[in-house]
Formats: structure tokens, C-alpha cells, sequence
């Protein structure tokens, strides 16, 4: 989850997270280091008292700095398009859940077997326990089976919403009369949160999503009571 | 053939991936899996057979489509209001 004064990505909890957290340092240290280059340059240029009028063109150095960077976009493109088609891989999923935005709050539905569904509201904060996060909890969570290939199937009741859970890469907008596919696995056991990210009227802010993984015995345990209570 | 189909609705877990729908918009898979349910009842039920081979399109479309748009359609197809061809 997210953390006061947080600079990076959070912590990935699937592989293709993290995927996309090293490619992110990756690139980020190629600007920094560009950056810091020109920087260089610049006040070098500045302050330097050599100079001659005369220096017109050079094909040596003009060479370098067409091919020099032209490597560099090369090598941050190859390791994006890898990751841009392992996104897109065919995967073969062991749970489908829908995840319906209403105004709001979201929906979960799992009808693989038996028709469970249930909402999902956030907890006001003057109802929050001691060590609940502010704004980010819900009263019931969508839980899964860690390290399973879970498909989630996203739409929504009125006006467009988004699910949203950056721990585990994960963005789909959720818009009436349209069922949007997103994948995942979870790489860890945890409680991964995210927040509604398409506006979606005045409360729009206060409807999150709360990912819970846990073992399969738990999970099925999880499920069988929640058909009880429905 | 008809054990072999039994084992695999036995074996279901959820809706396998459709070559038919690879894209991130499955909607067209849900509706379509739903309409062949109806279909394919509809036609067993007139030659008088058993509707067995229908339950994977059920089962598919029970793992795809959001609950309200099935209640939806139902009551369509109660009303006789219902838009698709079945």
C-alpha cells in the first residue's frame, strides 16, 4: 500500500509489477544520467573562457551524437516491448471474479460454481479500528488464492469508474454495458488496496478496492461461509 | 464422447480463454456464450433430446456474465422483449 512521503512505485505483489517497477528504474536512470550529462555541458559551456570563432562542423562528433542516442532509445524500447507482450500473453485462468462499479461502492461477484456476490463499501472513518488505513479499507474484501491466475472481469451499473490496485500493475476502466478483462497473479500472500480511478460524482474518492490473497484452503473456507451469509 | 464431456464439465473451473474474443473487451463472449445456451436448449429441446451437451455454454456464461445482465435478459426473454435471436 501506499506510504506518507512515498517517492517510488509501491511494493510489486505480482511478477508482471514487478516487471514494470525495473523497467521504470531502468529508464529512469538512463534520464538521470542524460540529464546530468547536458546539465554539465550547459554550465561547462558558460563559464569556460576557451573559445573559437572558427569551429564550424564536424563529422566525427555529429556521427556520435546521432548514433549514441539512437542506441539509447533502442535500449530502452527493447526491454518496453517485452514487457508490453508479456502483458498480453494467453493466460488460462483458474477464477474468473466481476468487479461491478456502482455509485458508490463495488460489487464482486464469483459465479464459477455458485452465485456469490456481495458489496463492497469503504469503512467511514469514524468507524475504523485501531491500525485500519484511512480512506482505503472496505467492509468486505475481494479475496483470491495467492499465486493463482485470477481472471477479473470489470463493468459498471450507472456512470464510468476505474479499478484500480497498483501493487499489482493493474488499471481497467469500469464502463456500463461493456465487460473489460484484466489477469493477474498474486506472487505473495497480502492485502493489496486501490482507489476508484475514473470521476464518478461527489463520493468518487471514497470508494476503494481491497484485494485480500490468501491460501487455497482459506480461500475456499472464505467462500463457503460467504454463501452461508447470502 | 458423451463420458468425455462429462469428465470435462466435471474438470470446469472457469471460462478458458476464446480465440474467438482475444481482446480485452469480453462482452461479446458473454452475450454470445448465453445466446448459444438458449439456442442450443431450444433446438434439443424440439428434436426431444437431452440438453447435456448445452450445460458448457451455461456454465461459460455463468462464469462471464455480470448477474444483473443475465436477470436482465431472463426477464426479457420471459416478457418476449428480448433483442437477440434464439
Amino acid at each position: 500500500m501506499a506510504h506518507p512521503s512515498q517517492l517510488g512505485f509501491q511494493d510489486a505483489a505480482s511478477p508482471v509489477m514487478e516487471e514494470l517497477l525495473h523497467f521504470h528504474d531502468h529508464a529512469l536512470m538512463i534520464v538521470f544520467l542524460i540529464s546530468t550529462l547536458v546539465l554539465y555541458i550547459i554550465v561547462t559551456m558558460v563559464v569556460t573562457k576557451l573559445t573559437d570563432k572558427l569551429i564550424l562542423d564536424s563529422q566525427e562528433i555529429e556521427i556520435i551524437w546521432t548514433l549514441l542516442p539512437a542506441m539509447i532509445l533502442i535500449l530502452i524500447a527493447l526491454p518496453s516491448l517485452r514487457i508490453l507482450y508479456l502483458m498480453d500473453e494467453i493466460n488460462d485462468p483458474h477464477l474468473t471474479i466481476k468487479a461491478m462499479g456502482h455509485q458508490w461502492y463495488w460489487s464482486y461477484e464469483y459465479t464459477d460454481y455458485e452465485d456469490l456476490g456481495f458489496d463492497s463499501y469503504m469503512i467511514p472513518t469514524q468507524d475504523l479500528t485501531p491500525g485500519q488505513f484511512r480512506l482505503l479499507e472496505a467492509d468486505h474484501r475481494m479475496v483470491i488464492p495467492v499465486e493463482s491466475p485470477i481472471r477479473v472481469l470489470i463493468s459498471a451499473d450507472d456512470v464510468l469508474h476505474s479499478w484500480a490496485v497498483p501493487c499489482l500493475g493493474i488499471k481497467m476502466d469500469a464502463v456500463p454495458g461493456r465487460l473489460n478483462q484484466t489477469a493477474f497473479i498474486t506472487s505473495r500472500p497480502g492485502v493489496f488496496y486501490g482507489q476508484c480511478s475514473e470521476i464518478c460524482g461527489a463520493n468518487h474518492s471514497f470508494m476503494p478496492i481491497v484485494v485480500e490473497a490468501v491460501p487455497l484452503e482459506h480461500f475456499e473456507n472464505w467462500s463457503s461461509m460467504m454463501l452461508e451469509d447470502t | 464422447m458423451s463420458g468425455k464431456f462429462e469428465e470435462k464439465i466435471k474438470k470446469y473451473r472457469t471460462a478458458p480463454f476464446d480465440a474467438r474474443f482475444p481482446n480485452t473487451n469480453q462482452t461479446r463472449n458473454c452475450y454470445q456464450n448465453y445466446l448459444d445456451y438458449h439456442r442450443c436448449n431450444k433446438v434439443l429441446s424440439a428434436k426431444k433430446q437431452k440438453t447435456t451437451p448445452c450445460e458448457w455454454y451455461r456454465r461459460v456464461y455463468k462464469s462471464l456474465c455480470p448477474i444483473a445482465w443475465v436477470q436482465k435478459w431472463d426477464d426479457q426473454r420471459q416478457s418476449g422483449t428480448f433483442a437477440g435471436r434464439i
